[in-house]
């Protein structure tokens, strides 16, 4: 094919040439791009480092003129805060919703991709549904049932619903992959009298570590990111997660742009670590979501 | 499959223990559809119908709630208003912004993995922490946008603080986050196959050609799961509201569940918020339809190149 094309086109040099500036209008395009994209995250980085005055004073610096790494330090340890507990509260929340998501979510998408029985296909019609509702019409509803519960200003209703199924995207992309899986596996089990429920445990997890890593992904990011949840069901300072926390210290200490973007590098940056070493599975959970078309 | 049994047989032991094993998997996902989905909708919309401040049992008023909304309560067509707006320009937005980004970072030159990263990175920041820092950046006595427009010569804008600018400003920032549709559009420019782009070239197709005959049309299923994503989460829309303006100036930023969320937890009025919530519903479920509708006329589902 290149061959043909090049045959087409006799002026080598010039095609090469205009190859060339084709080449360079795209790194300008995606340098100025970049910059345009990433400009505010690093001057969130920046910003954490200079001292109050120096962000208060005209013309902003680019870089600090001098570098103020107990910023951190001291947004983290600000008085009215507890930053070291948010965040425990937010790493406990993600440990107990991760199996549930996991485990419910992987259940389910067995049941949808390798059993037969009736109302199978109407359920799953349901669950993809459910992607679509609002949560404001269930949200008044779940908050009176909690309150009933007397779970409110507790982490129970961050952490239950997600032991029901663990979401419906998740079982939807775990169900996608395990319809990959050669069923022949499942028969070979089957003669050498494994249940289902060994099939699932023995074949299939091992198998979709890939789909696994990526919903334990998005499950960590889409928790760590909350902010609508937790601002409903947590009422008292010390059971804020960090985004919350992250807020209230805003209001607090409105001016304090020096901590406030401190504490939030701090929240940015393990998700930007995250994604850095793990985009390719992250990326092909976005991809795969919109795959369902 | 099943059908080829005879009848008789459908009904027997295996059949029953077919279907209670099948339930026994699902049960989590159909348990959590009742207890976390169905009951709470059934018991929104009858709040939907009465007067509930929690203290004292909801109080049955058939539909005055709905039609106090519709004809007593400015705040309410204000906010739908609002987010009217919002949508609009947020959709439109985000597809100017991400097709034109997704084509650039489809390129094939060195170093691109790196570029997309770079792109792709809005995706994992939290909301609030967006929130925060374009709060920062858009302040207009020490902000360095406006800094930055001075520095060219340009007059500086009063982003938040305006109620011409605040909710431009938010749609602005929500375009920045939203890289999802961005990391979309790469994969389905990327599922188009080379050969379809060489035979157009070879038929004589210039490049303004290639992308309006052959691109455009194989990028239509993902351009229409972008168009009722953007839609979808545009009503959903509440975070940086509620943080960077709380509604304001003059209301200008008040999105309606900005109200939803005042009506419910401020003034603790569940049963008006309900009504509310469910008007949300209707509405998203009738742009969607409406959107799906039109799918028979513009998207191309043939070619087996999906999204």
């Amino acid at each position: 094919m290149t061959g043909l094309a090049s045959a087409r086109a006799p002026g080598g040099p010039s095609r090469r040439r205009r190859l060339d500036s084709k080449r360079t209008l795209v790194y300008t395009l995606l340098v100025v791009g970049a910059a345009l994209f990433a400009m505010p995250l690093i001057i969130m980085l920046t910003t954490s480092f200079k001292s109050y005055t120096e962000i208060n004073s005209y013309p902003p610096t680019i870089v600090p003129n001098t570098w103020l790494p107990q910023n951190y330090a001291n947004a983290w340890n600000y008085q009215n805060t507890d930053f070291p507990r948010w965040t425990l509260n937010t790493l406990f929340i993600i440990v107990l919703t991760l199996p549930g998501v996991m485990i419910s979510a992987s259940l389910c998408a067995y049941g949808f991709a390798r059993l037969h029985f009736p109302g199978r296909d109407v359920w799953f019609v349901l669950v993809l549904a459910s992607i679509m509702l609002p949560p404001q019409v269930t949200l008044i509803p779940l908050y009176i049932f909690f309150l009933k519960l007397g779970w409110l200003d507790t982490f129970w209703p961050l952490i239950i619903p997600a032991w029901f199924g663990g979401g419906a995207l998740n079982i939807f992309l775990i169900r996608q992959f395990f319809l990959q899986i050669p069923i022949e596996l499942d028969e070979a089990a089957t003669i050498d009298g494994a249940g289902h429920l060994t099939i699932w445990w023995r074949i299939y997890l091992p198998l979709s570590k890939p789909v696994l890593v990526t919903v334990a992904l998005l499950t960590t990011l889409a928790i760590w990111n909350d902010f609508f949840g937790p601002l409903i069901y947590l009422t008292s300072p010390k059971n804020y997660t960090l985004a919350l926390g992250i807020n209230m210290f805003q209001g607090l200490f409105t001016t304090r742009t020096d901590y406030i973007m401190a504490i939030s590098t701090l929240m940015v940056l393990p998700m930007i670590v995250l994604f850095v070493f793990a985009q390719r599975y992250i990326v092909q959970g976005f991809v795969s979501s919109g795959l369902k078309g | 499959m099943a059908t080829s049994r005879p009848a008789a047989r459908r009904f027997d032991r295996a059949f029953w223990r077919r279907t209670i094993r099948g339930y026994l998997f699902i049960s989590p996902v159909v348990l959590g559809l009742i207890i976390w989905t169905f009951g709470p909708m059934v018991a929104s919309l009858y709040f939907s119908l009465t007067d509930y401040k929690i203290v004292s049992p909801p109080v049955f008023t058939g539909l005055d709630n709905f039609s106090d909304l519709f004809t007593h309560d400015r705040l309410f067509i204000q906010s739908l208003w609002v987010t009217v707006r919002y949508t609009v320009l947020f959709v439109v937005l985000v597809q100017l912004v991400s097709l034109p980004l997704a084509m650039l970072l489809t390129q094939k030159v060195r170093g691109i993995s790196v570029f997309r990263t770079l792109f792709y990175l809005p995706v994992v920041v939290p909301v609030v922490a967006t929130a925060l820092l374009w709060r920062y950046l858009m302040n207009k006595d020490y902000g360095p946008i406006d800094a930055a427009l001075k520095f060219f010569g340009l007059p500086a804008v009063n982003w938040l603080g305006s109620p011409d600018m605040a909710l431009v400003s938010l749609v602005i920032i929500s375009v920045w986050g939203a890289a999802l549709f961005t990391i979309i559009y790469v994969a389905a420019l990327q599922h188009i196959p080379e050969q379809l782009h060489e035979a157009a070239r070879i038929d004589g197709a210039n490049a303004w050609q290639q992308f309006r005959f052959v691109t455009i049309p194989l990028l239509t299923p993902a351009i229409f799961f972008c168009l009722v994503t953007s839609v979808i989460l545009s009503f959903q829309f509440f975070i940086p509201a509620f943080v960077m303006t709380g509604g304001g100036p003059a209301n200008s930023t008040y999105v309606y569940n900005l109200n939803l969320y005042d009506k419910a937890f401020k003034w603790l009025e569940m049963g008006y918020a309900s009504a509310m919530a469910w008007v949300l519903f209707i509405i998203i479920f009738i742009v969607t339809l409406v959107i799906f509708r039109t799918q028979r006329l513009w998207v191309h589902n043939d070619g087996g190149v999906r999204g």
